[in-house]
């Protein structure tokens, strides 16, 4: 077998331009993200667009990177979990997962923040409903999504009220 | 509410945030996917696409020719004990003679990159000569031996009483369970490092350490401890990491390349490469008198257990031990049996044996219950278990056994008002199917159940069951060393809270758990880190506490005798002295370590009979299901479920939610749509796609009705171990509230729509006898 | 370079021509996972979601006008949804939020799964599909012309699905689908029911019951027949819908798989069908 054509493209990634050397064309931008940038915020619990751990922006709307071809990604604005809290901190919204219970093992929480946040950004407040279907297609084994609702909650209280929390 | 008979304590029962939550919330939480290590390679097994073939030649040179690629091994690569298994090692690192189930593997590579280890291992050319697999267990059980030690994995009977006795009423019934995954979200994914001496570093997801690498060392022919194993992230477990997965091939590829290896298994390959839920075959029959008093309890019980062995006589010992469920039953003939077939192994999973039972079980008393015209909840009342009671194992029940209080908690919990579907437009998310907008309003009906369960905690039967825990106060910092696996069920939050509470302080640091210079903490399952490594930390802090309190003594010059420990603080008698702990230990200036080796009390095996004492403790679980129904669909919502727990003691409410919850959704999946379609011994639906778990519309909120603390006598803090028993009434509570609703005798878990919809239908069966399946 | 990232359809068409065997990708929601998991080896991909002829829709007369690239997520947007209810209500029950997002209308139709959600409510509508390989050459056909089997279509090699045209608020439009969960669910049968008093038409469309999406033309006949289109009733509801029902069951050629049996799914496109009658007759009264 002959070896493949290595591709190299850039990606703006968090608002910076990242440099992608020798890559495949299968590659999914998860696995850019994760393997060729280190971006391992984002998590790679299907590949099958199935899960949401793998949630990201681009171009302001979320997707699953993992359905995402990387090196058709050029010239979007891609944004993943690190790029939520440019000043490295943490967000309001992560703190609520985390005084509310919503994180156990962890796997899906990154997934579920960059929906999370998505949601509020379009939705202030929404109802349970509303916050139930817009995490639909993020799923989590660990705790039935009882404390992730109340997160969510939480979080909307929070941004309504125009506090600003610091960890 | 909770119910309490257990008086506060400083520390512990308090909701004290997780200490890596932080760390997972903004994703710099390295799971053992996310390890790596400059120059690494990817391995990737060759996996068996036959349930059952003969071996009849391999070729690894296309494989190796690829560019990029860097090793193939098979079985003869193997220097040590060519099996494996955790309870005896029946199940080959590579098969080279004959393949037992699809997806056993037969071939590792490594190579550069992950596609192209990908793509070599699709180039080892494996030729084989496909053979008639054995699916059906109970076929399997007549069958030629699957495997050299016989196709009976493990039997167990229970004998009590007259088996002659008789009630006035009596109900039989089947019923089945079908094959549920844990379906973590973080698959299997290891890096293994190789040191250039010989020994291996290897970083794993994992939920026992040391029978990790007891296991590895045997099969690399490796010594003991040059095998040294770490925990990596684990992105849950739920019984599927107590069996190895890839851990043996993967170090053999890095002790070959020499380089480190890191593997990660895809979806489709976690759901194959890991051990399922024991699908389960049913048959009961209960008599009880006039009054409703159980007489007795029959049952056979099967469960396929796949081609190997892994755990199946420890969860066919539970079958055994809880097919009665938590009532008073004076006669009992129950056996079971553990079948190996050509379908994927099965093992650990939450529940572990109980939950098949209670399916069951629970099914039988309502049925009994509308056979004397009673009610289910008094029937259940009537039957109870109460404290000092005896299993059907002889086994007398000491401490909590508050089975009255869960089913009174559940049972009076408020309902959730009734839906005035007039006015519901189709596609609204609170109607079965969702946005989908088949369901028809005015043809849902709700439906409620009820279902008790039990189980026990800890390793059971005889095992030497222990944790050692080592705790190290220098300057005032406590350091706890164990080598318990955290899997996401929070206990790296309790050992903070534990040793706090001992020591007196909120500076504790919890070291990486490692194989490196600790014993082990047994495994991350049967409810049992709580109470094992808890114990074992207690008890370290407490022999540290006690140390320090003695160097206080000759520090300040007062008799040892006037000096106590209260509350994390060393006090004197005059009051003098009054601190805490781990700042009495700073002020001494020396460094306080002890390392702690603790045993729950022993268990014996079960005889031929069933008999012994083979259980340290128990936990008892009520759960109640509201359900709305599509009867012409076939939809379930479920609406709400409430629950009660035997919980001993409250050590962090939050967690204990979140235990709850989770173990509840669990459940409610199981019930209403996982299972894992094997069709002769290929699993039809391994993605995610296919193997449906709940998603945040189908789980519907958790009512905890009533936490009930009493302290269990001989437990640390009396805390019970609190991550099975939510998923074990879960499960037949649902398919209680789903019969409810539509008056079909759904006789099977998971019922699927049509299970429900064609039993009703017009021309069919209607409602008539149990639905979807019939006894073979 | 394997991957082309054109702007507009020129380009596309002359990367086309550049690598005739490049594959297309539109919102990647099946390709992708057919790359992810082997399945799927491209050597050459041609990523259409920059090109923005093919975004968005357009008012055209009576019709509307959906580019390829049309997402999940735009067909729910309400100046759209209330132009083509029955596409916004198949649109809402694909996969999760993140799929909606990304996934097309033209990815629908080029995968051709029996159970693409789109599929039946474009069948229904008598949707004309617009095919170009090149700047001149456009090629009109129907989901039927584009349907061959599971997973094919007639699309020659170097086509583009660009366009689908459809009738504006054509009648009264409802789709039902059927899954096992109550989110993120592949369907199990579905129905898309459309009656239009206006032009006295009856449409009926089912998914996931046959190799590709299937007209139960028979019971479209029998319901315009039965349907006294003045009074906007049937004469006999319970009779005439059951009658229509036993049409629809007859039309559909379900099979057992992994996620439902073909007794069930010809079972649930019956309910599925009386349901949908039965809302339009409620809803025209």
């Amino acid at each position: 077998m002959s070896a493949p054509e290595l591709l190299s493209y850039r990606l703006w990634v968090n608002g910076h331009a990242r440099e992608v050397e020798g890559g495949r064309l299968e590659e999914s931008l998860l696995y850019v993200l994760r393997e060729r940038l280190g971006l391992t915020g984002t998590k790679n619990a299907c590949e099958e667009g199935e899960c949401g751990s793998c949630s990201v922006l681009v171009d302001g709307r979320l997707e699953c990177s993992c359905t995402i071809l990387a090196a058709s990604a050029v010239g979007r604005d891609i944004v993943t979990l690190e790029g939520l809290s440019p000043g490295g901190g943490a967000t309001a919204l992560q703190l609520a997962f985390v005084e509310a219970g919503a994180v156990q093992c962890g796997f899906c929480t990154p997934g579920l923040v960059v929906a999370v946040t998505d949601l509020l950004a379009r939705v202030p407040e929404p109802t349970d409903d509303e916050i139930r279907e817009a995490i639909s297609g993020n799923l989590c084994r660990c705790t039935g999504y009882g404390r992730i609702v109340e997160a969510v909650r939480r979080a909307a209280r929070a941004q309504a009220a125009g506090m600003r929390t610091a960890p | 509410m909770i119910v309490t008979k257990a008086p506060p304590l400083p520390r512990l029962g308090k909701s004290l945030r997780r200490p890596d939550g932080m760390a997972k919330a903004r994703g710099v939480f390295k799971f053992s996917s996310d390890l790596d290590e400059p120059g690494m390679l990817w391995g990737h097994l060759v996996r068996s696409p036959h349930p059952a073939a003969r071996i009849a030649e391999i070729d690894i040179s296309p494989a190796r020719a690829m560019a990029g690629a860097a090793a193939v091994l098979l079985a003869g690569d193997v220097p040590g004990r060519p099996t494996y298994g955790l309870n005896y090692p029946d199940q080959p690192v590579f098969a080279s003679d004959e393949v037992r189930h699809v997806g056993e593997v037969v071939a590792a590579v490594a190579a550069d990159h992950p596609l192209t280890a990908r793509r070599a291992a699709e180039a080892v050319a494996v030729r084989y000569e496909v053979g008639e697999p054995v699916t059906d267990p109970e076929v399997a059980l007549r069958a030629a031996p699957v495997h050299p030690l016989g196709n009976v994995l493990a039997e167990q009977r229970v004998v009590r009483g007259d088996v002659a006795a008789e009630g006035d009423v009596v109900v039989e019934g089947y019923y089945e369970t079908g094959m549920q995954d844990q379906a973590f979200l973080g698959t299997e994914a290891a890096l293994a490092v190789p040191d250039g001496q010989g020994g291996i570093d290897i970083y794993v997801a994992t939920q026992w350490l040391h029978i990790d690498q007891d296991q590895i060392s045997a099969s690399l022919g490796v010594p003991h401890d040059q095998v040294r194993v770490h925990l990596a992230g684990v992105g849950g477990s739920f019984g599927a990491r107590e069996d190895l997965s890839m851990q043996i091939p993967l170090c053999l590829l890095a002790l070959r390349t020499g380089r480190a290896v890191k593997m990660v298994f895809g979806r489709e390959e976690s759901f194959l490469g890991h051990v399922h839920r024991h699908p389960a075959r049913m048959w009961y029959r209960h008599s009880a008198d006039r009054s409703g008093r159980l007489v007795k309890v029959e049952a056979r019980i099967l469960l396929d257990g796949g081609a190997y062995l892994s755990s199946s006589p420890a969860v066919l010992s539970n079958v055994a031990c809880f097919a009665a469920g938590p009532y008073r039953v004076p006669n009992a003939f129950v056996e079971a049996t553990c079948a190996r077939t050509n379908n994927p192994p099965c093992g650990a999973m939450r529940g572990f044996g109980s939950v098949q039972v209670c399916v069951a079980h629970e099914a039988q008393m309502d049925r009994l219950a509308a056979a004397l015209g009673m009610d289910p909840i008094e029937l259940r009342r009537r039957n109870a278990l109460r404290p000092g009671d005896d299993l059907v194992t002889g086994q007398v029940l000491e401490g909590a056994v508050p089975v009255i209080e869960l089913l009174e908690a559940c049972s009076s919990a408020p309902l959730p008002p009734e839906r005035h579907w007039e006015t519901t437009e189709p596609g609204d998310l609170a109607l079965p199917g969702g946005s989908g907008r088949a369901a028809e309003p005015l043809r849902v009906r709700r439906g409620v159940g009820v279902a008790l369960g039990f189980k026990n905690i800890m390793f059971s039967c005889a095992f030497d069951d222990y944790s050692v825990a080592r705790c190290r106060l220098e300057g005032g910092r406590v350091t706890i060393t164990t080598a318990a696996a955290e899997v996401g069920q929070g206990l790296v939050t309790l050992l903070h809270q534990i040793a706090g509470e001992v020591l007196g302080t909120d500076e504790v640091v919890l070291a990486e758990a490692s194989t490196v210079g600790i014993g082990s903490a047994g495994s991350t399952s049967a409810s049992r880190q709580s109470v094992m490594t808890g114990g074992a930390v207690q008890a370290a802090c407490q022999a540290v506490a006690d140390a320090v309190l003695a160097a206080t003594a000759a520090r300040v010059g007062v008799p040892r005798a006037s000096l106590q420990l209260a509350g994390g603080r060393v006090v004197s008698d005059d009051g003098c002295v009054d601190v805490p702990v781990a700042e009495a230990g700073a002020l001494c200036g020396e460094c306080f370590e002890e390392t702690v080796t603790y045993q729950h009390a022993a268990t014996a095996e079960l005889d031929e009979k069933g008999q012994g004492d083979a259980h340290v403790a128990f936990v008892f679980s009520a759960h109640r299901a509201v359900v709305d129904v599509d009867v012409d669909l076939g939809l379930v919502k479920v609406v709400e479920m409430t629950t009660a727990q035997d919980v001993g003691r409250v050590l962090n409410p939050l967690q204990l939610v979140g235990q709850i919850e989770g173990g509840t959704s669990q459940g409610v999946g199981f019930a209403v749509m996982e299972e894992l379609i094997v069709e002769h011994g290929r699993v039809r639906n391994p993605s995610f796609t296919d193997y449906a778990i709940p998603t945040a519309l189908d789980m519907p909120p958790v009512r905890i009705a009533a936490l009930v603390q009493e302290p269990q006598p001989g437990l640390p803090f009396g805390a019970k171990g609190a991550g099975e028993p939510p998923a074990i009434s879960s499960t037949a509570a649902v398919l209680a509230a789903v019969r409810d609703a539509t008056g079909v005798a759904v006789n099977r878990a998971p019922v699927h729509p049509p299970d429900i919809a064609l039993a009703l239908a017009p021309g069919t069966r209607a409602g008539q006898g149990d639905a979807g399946v019939t006894p073979s | 370079m394997p991957v082309a990232v054109p702007h507009d359809l020129d380009e596309v068409f002359a990367a086309l021509e550049a690598e005739p065997e490049a594959e297309l990708l539109a919102g990647g929601t099946d390709f992708m996972v057919e790359t992810n998991a082997g399945r799927r080896r491209p050597r050459s991909v041609i990523a259409l979601r920059n090109v923005g002829e093919l975004g968005g829709w357009r008012r055209k007369g009576g019709d509307v006008v959906l580019g390829a690239g049309l997402t999940y997520r735009e067909m729910l947007e309400p100046s759209f949804a209330t132009l083509v209810p029955a596409l916004a209500q198949a649109a809402r029950t694909i996969g999760s939020p993140q799929v909606r997002n990304a996934g097309t209308l033209g990815g629908n139709l080029a995968t051709a799964s029996p159970a693409g959600d789109t599929l039946p409510v474009l069948q229904a509508l008598g949707a004309g599909i617009s095919l170009r390989r090149s700047p001149q050459e456009e090629r009109l056909v129907t989901v039927d012309d584009l349907l061959t089997g599971p997973k094919h279509t007639s699309l020659c090699p170097g086509e583009v699905i660009t366009s689908v045209r459809l009738p504006a608020s054509r009648g009264m439009q409802e789709f039902l689908k059927v899954g096992p969960r109550n989110a993120m669910v592949i369907s199990v049968a579905s129905v898309t029911c459309i009656v239009d008093f206006a032009s006295k038409s009856v449409r009926i469309s089912l998914g996931s019951v046959g190799p590709f999406v299937l007209r139960a033309e028979a019971a479209e006949a029998l319901l315009a027949e039965r349907m006294d289109w003045e009074a906007r009733r049937l004469p006999a509801p319970a009779r005439d819908i059951a009658d229509v029902v036993e049409l629809v069951r007859s039309a559909a050629a379900p099979i057992d798989d992994q996620r439902s049996t073909a007794t069930y799914r010809l079972h649930a496109v019956g309910v599925c069908a009386e349901r949908a009658i039965e809302r339009i007759l409620r809803r025209a009264a």
